[in-house]
């Protein structure tokens, strides 16, 4: 059996000169990307934009409209550039890009939180205050199951975003794919073929993440009891045959 | 106190005018080419055509998988090899547009659908031809519902405009980039320019949820 291994430097021509290098880059890429977006899980700061106190709320929403109102680079720049000078001391680059990106998506992810939450029935709260539930109990068992299944497609977007926007780290020399892509140009690989490369492999890893996101959306929507009508509708298709 | 107010000061016109300006040209060149650029889009991604609708589908997708500034990297080194040379700005602002147009045409394509079914059916009852069905009936309902989106996508654009100075473009943080490596001191342009999105970006984005909340009812 032949395995081809794509990260080989024995790969013909210019794919084993340059693959080896887009290799270490997609590994750091996909470092931040998983970093950033483990900083990002929102959920509590989604949650505190919902909550029944003003104050809470202020605190979420100043959050979510500063990282808002500017894009990753600048806060990056911010973080790299200007805030050793401020505090006295200076974070790892990648830190920095894992930070900036973390907390960027962070204020997109509450958004989303905050607005799926809301969208669950009233009814559904209320069926839970008559059943003397707890407020941490309505919220575990009976808000965010149904909430998850709604957030579900717009984190799928926000990933892809996360995604890309590790790119940016590039700017602050990260060794990320395109900073890898850009080495590899300057040191005089093809440049249509390396950057053909580049989009072929940050398109790869957001169809794998469509993928991976459609799969959570089916496991969260069968687990409270929906399903997508497609789905069904086939599976009945198949039954009846 | 570690902030210079007098170089901040110093500095603080060259940002406003000249880095401000090329950051505004950006934005309106890159949002007007996405929003035009999106509409086409859309209307080809309905095309009854398969061989028209699969290709742009494929490669808006395509764009919109892949990261903007790999993109601009592609349009600023590569064009050139094939005889196509422009300036970094109308580089940038092309790629903003290509880029943002994979998202507008999913806006325009909520609008039209959007259109309740019953226009489409008084259209046919008057025998209206399909072009006019277009351009008297559907596009000027589906872009009025898209208007508060769009607005977002214009601050979106305006707030990733940075990624331009990547490509040599001096806008405002290309310039402040400029200035802090000539101390090699970051903190105040930096900070100045971070300022300015957010003095922009925020007001701008409570006035599109107003807009967006006048036009839902």
């Amino acid at each position: 059996m032949i395995t081809i291994n794509p990260c080989s430097a024995e790969l013909p021509g210019v794919l084993g000169e340059t693959m080896p290098f887009l290799c270490d880059g997609t590994l750091i890429t996909l470092q931040s990307a998983i970093g950033g977006s483990v900083l990002a899980i929102a959920l509590p700061v989604g949650l505190m934009a919902t909550s029944r106190h003003r104050g809470v709320r202020a605190v979420a929403r100043v959050y979510m409209e500063f990282f808002r109102g500017t894009s990753v680079l600048v806060q990056l720049f911010w973080l790299f550039y200007a805030m050793p000078l401020l505090t006295g001391f200076q974070l790892d680059k990648i830190f920095a890009g894992v930070l900036a990106l973390g907390l960027n998506l962070g204020a997109y992810g509450s958004e989303v939180v905050r607005g799926a939450v809301r969208a669950v029935p009233r009814g559904q709260r209320e069926a839970a205050v008559a059943l003397n539930f707890s407020p941490f109990q309505r919220m575990r068992y009976v808000v965010l199951p149904q909430a998850f299944v709604e957030m579900v497609p717009p984190m799928n977007n926000l990933l892809i975003e996360l995604l890309k926007a590790t790119s940016l780290l590039s700017a602050i020399t990260v060794a990320d794919l395109a900073y890898e892509g850009r080495l590899l140009v300057n040191s005089g690989s093809d440049q249509l073929i390396v950057f053909a490369l580049l989009l072929a492999i940050y398109f790869l890893l957001s169809y794998l993440i469509t993928l991976l996101m459609r799969f959570v959306e089916r496991r969260a929507a069968r687990m409270v009891g929906r399903e997508r009508p497609r789905r069904r509708a086939a599976r009945a298709a198949e039954a009846a045959r | 106190m570690i902030w210079d107010w007098d170089w901040t000061l110093e500095i603080l016109p060259g940002l406003l005018t000249q880095g401000l300006l090329v950051t505004l040209q950006a934005t309106l060149g890159g949002a007007v080419l996405a929003f035009v650029l999106g509409l086409f889009v859309a209307l080809l991604r309905r095309s009854r055509r398969p061989y028209i609708s699969r290709p742009v589908g494929a490669i808006s997708e395509f764009i919109r998988g892949t990261p903007l500034l790999v993109q601009l990297f592609v349009l600023y080194y590569v064009m050139p090899d094939f005889g196509v040379r422009m300036t970094a700005l109308t580089t940038g602002i092309i790629g903003l547009g290509v880029h943002y147009a994979s998202y507008t045409s999913e806006v325009y394509r909520a609008g039209i659908d959007g259109v309740p079914k019953g226009q489409w059916e008084a259209a046919i009852a008057l025998n209206l031809p399909r072009r006019w069905t277009w351009i008297g009936v559907i596009l000027p309902q589906a872009v009025r519902r898209s208007l508060p989106a769009l607005g977002n996508y214009l601050v979106a654009i305006f707030k990733e405009s940075p990624q331009l100075s990547v490509i040599t473009v001096v806008d405002v943080i290309g310039l402040a980039r400029e200035l802090g490596s000539e101390r090699f001191r970051y903190l105040e342009p930096m900070t100045v320019a971070g300022l300015f999105f957010l003095l922009i970006a925020i007001p701008a984005s409570i006035l599109i949820r107003r807009m967006e909340r006048r036009l839902d009812t």
